[in-house]
């Protein structure tokens, strides 16, 4: 039994978009994983529901001629991992998803609530910064198209406002086209865990050099992050010892964990530093192939 | 013989298609549910509660408090009740409590129609406290100006003993004397089933509960004392039961159930913990401090193992001071002519209470002795699997505790078996010398245990067998079938006395204290030994009563009769079939003028307590950098007498053995040292082990028959988890060279030592 106060199954985006508006508060029902959980636990202000589940539109993962892939809210995990477009061209962002909780969460969350939800650790979200995700999303003014870079605001935290909804996220071709790319999920154990860090990794070699390379991080700070000062020690390196040392001692200054009875400080930077070089070295050897 | 085999289990075929009924599968018309109203802080007193809202929310019943409770202080561990005063369990609890110890005490109780109305309510009670100065850790409760948690002071007890000669002595004859300080974790026990009851009047004056317990027959007894019944009024019913590990070898639901229907008119009530609850609200394994010290000489003999533990037992007394004293007088087992001194305090702190987990205690002592021991082994350049078949025990040492001799031990065996199976003296060369991030190291660890609790407290079993009109047998035992399987090797030890085939014993599985043979339950490792006397007594008796009844039915004299494979033959000619059981049963029970129904019951004590052994090796990788353990192979090799159910012991021994290594590299309850808060009191942030971080598992049996036991068997119930937590230490000791001494060596705290040592 749940403590379900008002329930609404949205007809429509439209029809979502409206209720969202009309009642403040309202949470966005889409595979259950946070949101039931939430409710169980008796926390409140989960009590006013919007049922997304008939909104079939929202599950479409497509590609058009561009190239641009389109991965509708609503996708499952389990789709997005098992979909071709996905494998073929952004194998990183399955290769995340399969870190998701275990078997039955990964056939019922979505990729819309795991960003969306704001969670410091949520293991699409390094994916989603190294592959520069558009967030295409409906609000009531009409549609509009944000960039992952700062969406995030803070722990739990978004920038979307009262009335949106996410309906897809939108993968341009620039960003995965010749990269390689790799995710390491760092938790107390090896499934049904929540990440004590995660790094993600593309990089696009020219000959031996590296060309470009974007490095991302969840947990790791309030929110999950990019690392520039690290991206730049890289610029034009060739994959070595020293340069990865290089990569280790300076993503110091991009990320700022905290002591919590989680972990200390020290502790997650130590494998803030191991995780930048692995997940490097993953990238280019294993072209994001395993975790 | 149907011991020995691998039997279909009695209860498999209905837990594998989900027909098993368990205490929540059963409802009334008109049940109420009630939910408890928790304490926010771990010290304090109520100063003031209000229930006006929560009686207000339509579909509440009512609110009782601690001022509404009976006044009588009850104790809830699940040992038999004692003739000794001194050796009593301790009262300090009452069913509510304006003094609350810990984060999650109850102070009051809503009732209402549904589950969901009545957590409603609960919150809606508004409590008012008094915060009182917090003690979490022992350093804390045993401090001077300690708050006192209970009236007595924060000390529950404290004891010790010396045996197997003078420590003074051993200690001059130790050519190296080492010592070390051990930490153990708050470990929970996470079985499936969470604690849940329900309570009903079936008249005015006779309660009814039926409950998921480990100990029907003394929780019958507990709740007489809470409520200040006589105990024959109240009924306790267990049905299958999903597991319990020991939080429910304590009384935990069952007195507030029966409660809530008494003062509400004999309506059922019924209370289901849910995961979070269950996990704080109801007992965990002591966290332990073990100061261990060890001579040995030259020759690598162990002159004497002085053993101090310090043992956290939280906010109520529960099995207190029981568990710390019970590994002390099983670990002696071991290496019995060393000298051992044990000694032991227990006290109050401001966390959940502990009791009654898996192995009492073993774990925690282990983890200090075969660590220290590994230790004295390296010092003196000894190999350490060498080194424990040098001191380990042999048949004919005397029994330090009881000056008895050992009769079948097999711990030697153990340990061979165990080399060879991980191949220890190949991979010891070969990890000689390592350097560089990833490591491989060995390790090894024994144990000893007893089967069951004499002469610690009584050990009592019975048993009731009824011939059936179709000539099978329906077997009741006190014995509590919780999952371990004691049902089905119980079956297995009447057939083979009676002479009847498997198939035609049926289990009557559910416990009713009103009608099933007394046995105050599972635990202690001890239900299939103990019970092994009453079911070997009752099955010759009704197989006598048989053969009586086959002598009036047919020209031959009893001693010429002899049951078996379910028909009466003569003893010399066992081909020779003289009668049907089926005929001779129909005929027992509607001849006019003979026979009558056949049963037999029996209740036995035992005065025996056979000690069980084993060892882990395990083989394991070390990244140093990702501050990881990954065990790439791990065994358990034990000496439980002889085996009843191959497959069932087996399995007894791979959970054991991921529950182990769950103590040793994942579980522990957080608790804020300052306020008692707890913080990670769910299954996503309290780590178990899934089945991705478990290796496969390993296990081997050596072959020994306990004279003890009709069927020469041991226990086997809670060894298999005491040995991984030092085998893991140790290879981990061995692979990096750091040492670990204390539990769980996760990732945060292999970085702390690795960084400490200068790897990192």
């Amino acid at each position: 039994m749940f403590p379900i106060e008002n329930y609404h199954y949205a007809t429509s985006v439209e029809d979502a978009v409206q209720h969202l508006a009309a009642y403040e508060g309202t949470k966005i029902l889409a595979g259950g994983t946070d949101v039931l959980v939430r409710l169980h636990e008796g926390k409140s202000g989960y009590g006013h529901l919007i049922d997304i589940n008939g909104l079939d539109e929202l599950k479409t993962i497509s590609m058009d001629e561009s190239g641009t892939i389109f991965i509708g809210s609503r996708a499952t995990f389990t789709e997005i991992i098992t979909n071709d477009i996905i494998s073929r061209n952004v194998p990183m962002l399955a290769q995340s998803l399969l870190t998701i909780g275990g078997p039955q969460v990964r056939n019922t969350g979505t990729m819309g609530g795991n960003i969306c939800n704001g969670a410091v650790s949520a293991d699409s979200a390094c994916a989603a910064l190294v592959y520069e995700f558009d967030l295409q999303i409906q609000g009531t003014e009409g549609e509009r198209r944000e960039s992952i870079h700062g969406f995030h605001t803070g722990p739990g935290r978004t920038i979307l406002q009262q009335g949106d909804l996410l309906k897809s996220f939108v993968i341009r071709p620039e960003n995965y086209t010749d990269f390689k790319a790799s995710y390491i999920k760092y938790a107390m154990r090896g499934a049904m865990d929540i990440a004590t860090i995660g790094c993600g990794a593309a990089i696009k070699m020219h000959g031996e050099e590296v060309e470009t390379f974007k490095l991302a991080f969840t947990v790791a700070a309030p929110t999950p992050i990019r690392c520039p000062t690290a991206e730049k020690t890289m610029k034009g390196a060739v994959i070595s010892e020293e340069s990865l040392k290089r990569l280790a001692d300076a993503v110091a200054a991009d990320v700022k964990p905290r002591t919590s009875w989680r972990a200390s400080k020290e502790f997650r930077l130590h494998i803030i530093r191991t995780l930048a070089k692995k997940v490097t070295r993953q990238a280019v050897d294993n072209q994001g192939g395993t975790c | 013989m149907a011991i020995g085999k691998s039997h279909r289990r009695k209860d498999v075929r209905a837990k594998v298609t989900g027909k098993t009924r368990y205490t929540d599968d059963y409802s009334m018309p008109g049940m109420l549910e009630a939910r408890y109203v928790r304490s926010p802080i771990a010290h304090g007193l109520v100063k003031n509660i209000d229930t006006t809202a929560a009686l207000a929310l339509p579909g509440v019943e009512a609110v009782f408090t601690f001022a509404d409770v009976p006044k009588n202080v009850f104790p809830t561990a699940g040992h038999p009740y004692s003739l000794d005063p001194d050796h009593q369990d301790v009262a300090d609890r009452l069913l509510l409590t304006d003094h609350v110890r810990y984060h999650g005490d109850e102070v009051a109780i809503v009732v209402a129609r549904d589950r969901l109305t009545a957590g409603k309510a609960a919150k809606a009670v508004v409590v008012d406290y008094e915060e009182l100065p917090i003690c979490v850790t022992s350093a804390a409760a045993l401090a001077p100006d300690a708050p006192a948690i209970h009236a007595g002071g924060n000390i529950l007890k404290s004891t010790s003993f010396e045996i197997g000669g003078s420590l003074a002595e051993a200690e001059t004859r130790a050519d190296l004397t080492l010592q070390g300080t051990f930490r153990t974790p708050i470990v929970l026990h996470c079985h499936l089933e969470n604690h849940t009851a329900y309570a009903y009047m079936d008249d005015n004056d006779h309660l009814v509960i039926v409950s998921s317990t480990q100990i029907p027959h003394i929780c019958r007894r507990i709740v007489g004392q809470a409520l200040g019944m006589e105990w024959s009024r109240i009924r306790v019913i267990k049905p299958y039961i999903g597991g319990g590990f020991g939080a429910k070898q304590d009384v935990v639901l069952e007195p507030m159930v029966a409660f809530l229907s008494t003062k509400l008119g004999g309506a059922p009530v019924k209370i289901e913990m849910d995961r979070e609850e269950c996990l704080v609200a109801t007992r965990t394994r002591h966290s332990q401090t073990v100061t261990a010290r060890a001579g040995v000489t030259k020759d690598a003999s162990i002159t004497f193992i002085d053993l101090d533990v310090i043992s956290n037992t939280g906010a109520y007394a529960s099995h207190g001071h029981s568990i710390p004293m019970a590994a002390g007088s099983k670990c002696c087992h071991l290496y019995p002519r060393a000298v051992t001194k044990f000694s032991a305090i227990s006290h109050y702190a401001n966390i959940p209470a502990a009791g009654a987990m898996r192995a009492y205690g073993s774990p925690q002592l282990f983890f200090g002795m075969e660590s220290l021991l590994e230790e004295a082994a390296r010092s003196i350049g000894m190999d350490s699997v060498e080194f424990r078949l040098k001191n380990c025990a042999r048949p004919g040492d005397i029994k330090a505790k009881t000056g008895e001799y050992e009769h079948a031990v097999g711990i030697k065996e153990c340990l061979e078996k165990g080399s060879a199976a991980i191949d220890w003296e190949a991979k010891k060369k070969r990890y000689a010398t390592q350097t560089g991030n990833i490591r491989s190291g060995l390790g090894v660890a024994c144990f000893s245990y007893g089967s069951g609790t004499y002469p610690a407290c009584v050990e009592i079993a019975g048993c009731r067998l009824v011939l059936n009109q179709d000539g099978s047998v329906h077997m009741q035992v006190g014995a509590t079938e919780i999952g371990q399987g004691s049902d089905t090797a119980l079956a297995q030890m009447a057939t083979d006395t009676l002479g009847l085939s498997y198939d035609r014993i049926h289990v009557v599985s559910e416990q009713d204290t009103d009608v099933t043979p007394f046995d105050p339950g599972a635990y202690a490792s001890r239900q299939t030994y103990v019970a092994a006397p009453a079911v070997h007594a009752a099955a010759d008796k009704l197989k006598r009563k048989i053969l009586t009844h086959a002598a009036l039915m047919t020209d031959e004299s009893v001693e010429n009769l002899n049951l078996a494979n379910g028909n009466i033959v003569l003893q010399d000619q066992p081909e020779k079939v003289v009668l049907d059981l089926r005929d001779l049963a129909l005929d027992s029970y509607y001849h006019k003028d003979r026979g009558g129904q056949l049963t037999a019951e029996v209740s036995s004590k035992t005065r025996t307590n056979a000690p069980s052994y084993g060892c882990t090796f395990v083989d394991l990788e070390v990244d140093i950098e990702m501050c990881s353990v990954t065990i790439k192979n791990i065994i358990n090799v034990h000496d439980a007498g002889r085996i009843i159910h191959p497959l069932s012991a087996t399995g007894q021994v791979h959970g054991g053995m991921a529950m182990g290594i769950g103590m040793a590299l994942f579980e522990e309850l957080m608790i804020d040292s300052e306020t008692g808060w707890i913080y990670n009191g769910n299954l996503l942030d309290y780590k178990i082990p899934t089945c991705v971080d478990i290796p496969d598992l390993e296990s081997e049996f050596v072959d020994t028959f306990d004279p003890t036991s009709p069927y020469g068997n041991k226990s086997l119930g809670e060894p298999p988890i005491i040995s991984q937590g030092p085998s893991i230490r140790n290879a981990i000791w061995d692979a990096t060279g750091v040492k670990i001494n204390e539990m769980p060596m996760t990732p945060k705290v292999l970085f702390t030592h690795f960084r400490a040592a200068g790897l990192l």
